[in-house]
């Protein structure tokens, strides 16, 4: 199998957990800055943020175990990580693998999250990463710490490590008579040079058959906080004096501000405004009068706009501007001498996060230093942009991630704290901004949209012979085909995008896995197979044959598939990514067009279950929000316009949508963790869309679905 | 220009000065520092910013803080007695119904303004009205649990011993 890329870049794992930069550079012209850059003065900052960006996604690196975890005279275990919570659940995670290490109860561990003059960098949280590699660091200096409270009590009592004991955070000695804890080591006199030392890297950790932590529910250690209101969100963090901010955004896509008067704010009491280039802003006393100010000054402001793609040309646009396309056919022979050749085009729509708390950050200067609260997946990624930004060293930047309200891959960047920190500085106030519901549908960035061309052969026996898909502009996650294929090639091809464009949950698998199990299902239909035999028969890989045996089995499919009922469909899909596998098998309602997902059973392994409760939650919520892009979610855009920019019209799944679910995890303690918060949504669009061709005998190449009203 | 506009907040009488069409979301937050209650959207399709106007679930998004004037208001941060948990925020702790949990204050308060009017509510009754709240993290299946549960627990304790 060959897989091609456009570019080397594209083969990092980390181009698609990137989105575009907003390249803010304050208190500089243009010219300057660029002169500054060629100078080679601004390189000392770039050049190490760079090399974090790109090598800081597994925390790797030699560290003290200090670095990870302080053990308090008064008993208090904190332990230090660079992962945030946005509600995926590495808040209890982390804790459960420092607890387990530890031998400490659960609720004896405080995690700090997030706050880069405090925690380690363990990289972005993204790419389902904090499970297979921030899980085993926080193990790893667990397990030191862990190590050194034994080698304390058998000096201290002069015995060797099989005389004693360690459970519930004491050491014991054989006779019961002594114990020791992590207190005592806090309060020795050596303590701090021992926990002063690296990470030794053949630390031993507890396998899993001696798990008492793992594999076990815990629920969010902060969630009473949750319940109360008490938990202090991005948005919600306040700083004495603070003011609100509001920006001034372009009225379309690419438009350049040419001139804008901030008299109308200005003249306002208490109001403060302030241009920087492109950058216009106020702050006021209230987010209200904030935005009347930011009114005042909009309808003096002169833009020159720009021409800009519309969303309904979108998928001609994306082929237009495809780099390197191929100009023939790789298996033409194979295709010509097939009993059935098939060739199909499958459109993905641009869709939005919208995590229900849009981007929001608090920005205080004190002594020319940068302190920022912000809801950002990436804290150390952000604290660069504003060191690029203000043209800051490292040690003049903070940035302290609260948990937020929701990533899902959607908040990579660190503009709005770039914009706070703007704001505060010409306040010298701390400022609050909050971005509205549609700044965020508009400015920030989206899943990419994906044209997908897929070819195929089959020979008289009904077995693959060539398979040729194609990915225009969305990404190369999951393109490679886990079927046995005859002649493969697999590619992902940039092309010119319409809107930002950057991570969301999973990345292009979902857009990969619906245009191939799709194709799948199409191919099935032609070679008169049955889709479940079609696939197992072109299937090697255990993990991905054991999901779809078993979530076949659980839907009872062999016998609902060859049912035909008026209005019902039955349709199913696999998948594999981010080291987990998924299957799914969903009953479809239509009538006049209107598609009801009714039932979804799904199975999914993703190694050895951490979290059962977690897993389940996150299980359930992939499922769920996979079915608004599959169904509904859609940005339309025009002139530079968004159309809709607001939840009235662009249609996110709510209560009524939940369909009866039937979700099993498949547990193998046998194997490695993988993360689980992605996967499961790559199945969801593909089997509905296959169930509505079992229901209707029409065909879906497109997210959102859409079936002609009968 | 400023209105005096005085209302009773978990509880406490307190006074603003603020523009009367200022959302009463706003003056909730940024006045009085009552965070709990959420900001969303601003058009009263999220309901993360629900709040109990006189016992009934409203979205303060969409009150101009004139409304409220001498009416009776709680947040999220009023609902429990002290320590004791109002038997709702137990439901949702209990059944672990959030994710993120920025939508978990509105969905409270939403399900305290449904038993309020609807003490027994149906399956249907549930769905209709919590239709209007958002969860991002798509946690439905266990907000509905928590509502269930919640549900359970007063239709108990309001039916006659
Ligand atoms: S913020 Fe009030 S309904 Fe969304
Ligand atoms: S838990 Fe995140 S929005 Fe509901």
């Amino acid at each position: 199998m060959t897989r091609d890329f456009t570019t080397d870049e594209a083969l990092s794992p980390d181009y698609e957990e990137t989105a575009e930069r907003v390249d803010y550079s304050f208190g500089l012209k243009r010219r300057s800055f660029v002169q500054i850059l060629s100078a080679g003065l601004l390189i000392a900052v770039s050049a190490p943020a760079l090399a974090q960006r790109r090598g800081g996604r597994g925390g790797g690196g030699t560290r003290s175990i200090a670095a990870r975890i302080h053990l308090g005279k008064d008993g208090t275990i904190t332990v230090m990580t660079g992962k945030v919570e946005g509600g995926q659940g590495a808040r209890a995670e982390l804790s459960q693998a420092a607890a387990e290490e530890l031998r400490v109860p659960l609720s004896q561990i405080q995690l700090v999250m997030a706050d880069t003059s405090l925690v380690p960098d363990d990289g972005i949280t993204a790419g389902s990463g904090s499970t297979p590699r921030t899980v085993p660091a926080v193990r790893q200096g667990a397990a030191a710490a862990r190590d050194l409270l034994l080698d304390f009590a058998c000096k201290r009592w002069n015995v060797d490590r099989n005389a004693v004991q360690l459970k519930d955070g004491k050491v014991t000695d054989a006779a019961g008579q002594r114990t020791l804890t992590y207190a005592d080591l806090a309060a020795s006199d050596d303590a701090s040079k021992a926990l002063e030392q690296p990470i030794p890297s053949d630390v031993t950790l507890t396998p899993v058959k001696e798990w008492k932590v793992f594999g076990h529910p815990a629920s969010r250690p902060n969630g009473r906080d949750i319940v109360t209101g008490a938990h202090k969100y991005p948005s919600d963090i306040t700083r004495p004096g603070m003011l609100y901010g509001k920006v001034l955004r372009a009225p379309s896509y690419g438009a350049k501000l040419t001139s804008v008067d901030l008299g109308p704010a200005k003249a306002m009491k208490d109001v403060v405004a302030v241009q920087d280039g492109q950058f216009v802003g106020v702050a006021a006393p209230t987010a209200f009068l904030a935005e009347q100010a930011r009114a005042a000054i909009a309808k003096t402001a002169k833009w020159d706009l720009s021409p800009h793609p519309a969303s309904k040309d979108l998928f001609d646009y994306l082929k237009q501007h495809a780099h390197d396309y191929p100009s023939a056919s790789p298996f033409a022979d194979e295709l010509a001498k097939a009993k059935h050749a098939l060739r199909q085009s499958y459109h993905v729509a641009y869709v939005q996060h919208a995590p229900l708390e849009p981007r929001a950050a608090v920005a205080e200067w004190t002594d020319g230093k940068l302190t920022v609260w912000t809801g950002t997946q990436n804290p150390f990624g952000c604290r660069s942009d504003l060191m690029r930004a203000f043209h800051l060293s490292e040690d003049h930047v903070r940035v302290i991630v609260p948990d937020f309200g929701g990533g899902f891959g959607g908040k990579h960047t660190g503009e709005v704290a770039e914009e706070a920190a703007r704001l505060a500085q010409a306040a010298s106030r701390p400022v609050s901004l909050r971005w509205t519901r549609e700044e965020e549908f508009t400015w920030a960035y989206f899943r990419p949209a994906a044209l997908i061309e897929a070819e195929a052969s089959l020979d008289d026996k009904g077995t693959l012979t060539s398979w040729h898909f194609i990915n225009i502009n969305s990404g190369g996650s999951a393109v490679d085909t886990p079927y046995r294929s005859g002649k493969t090639r697999c590619q992902f091809l940039r092309s010119e995008t319409p809107l930002r464009q950057g991570s969301y949950r999973v990345l292009a698998a979902a857009a990969n896995n619906f245009a191939r199990e799709s194709f799948m299902d199409e191919l099935a239909a032609a070679a008169g197979t049955d889709p479940l035999d079609f696939r197992l028969a072109h299937l090697e890989n255990p993990r991905l044959r054991a999901v779809l045996e078993t979530a076949a089995s659980r839907f009872n499919w062999k016998e609902r598939a060859s049912k035909k009922s008026p209005n019902t469909g039955v349709g199913l899909a696999c998948g594999t990514e981010k080291g987990s596998y998924v299957a799914a098998c969903v009953e479809v309602g239509i009538s006049q067009g209107n598609i009801t997902v009714r039932r979804v059973c799904e199975v999914f392994e993703c190694g050895a279950i951490l979290n059962p409760d977690n897993l389940l939650s996150q299980v359930q919520g992939a499922i769920i929000m996979g079915l608004g892009p599959a169904l509904r979610e859609e940005m339309r855009f025009e002139n530079g316009e968004m159309l809709n920019a607001s939840f009235r019209k662009y249609h996110v799944p709510r209560f009524q949508d939940v369909p009866a679910l039937d979700i099993h995890l498949l547990n193998r303690p046998d194997l490695a963790s993988a993360g689980a918060g992605e996967t499961p949504i790559v199945v969801i669009a593909p089997a509905i869309a296959n169930a509505v061709f079992h229901a209707t005998g029409f065909r879906v190449r497109a997210m959102p679905i859409e079936v002609p009203k009968l | 220009m400023d209105s005096k506009i005085t209302f009773t907040v978990n509880g406490q009488s307190r006074t603003v000065a603020t523009d009367p069409q200022r959302p009463l979301l706003d003056v909730l937050r940024e006045d009085l520092q009552l965070t709990g209650a959420k900001y969303g959207c601003g058009e009263g399709q999220c309901r993360a910013c629900t709040v109990l106007l006189n016992g009934k679930a409203v979205a303060s998004c969409m009150t101009p803080v004139a409304e409220a004037d001498k009416q009776t208001i709680v947040t999220i941060e009023g609902l429990a007695s002290g320590d004791k948990l109002h038997p709702v925020q137990e439901a949702f702790l209990a059944e672990g119904a959030f994710q993120c949990g920025y939508c978990t204050p509105g969905m409270i308060l939403g399900t305290v303004g449904l038993l309020n009017e609807l003490p027994n509510p149906s399956e249907e009754d549930i769905l209709s009205r919590m239709q209007r709240h958002l969860c991002r993290c798509c946690h439905y299946q266990k907000l509905l649990k928590a509502i269930r549960r919640a549900a359970g627990q007063t239709a108990q304790s309001a039916a006659p011993k």
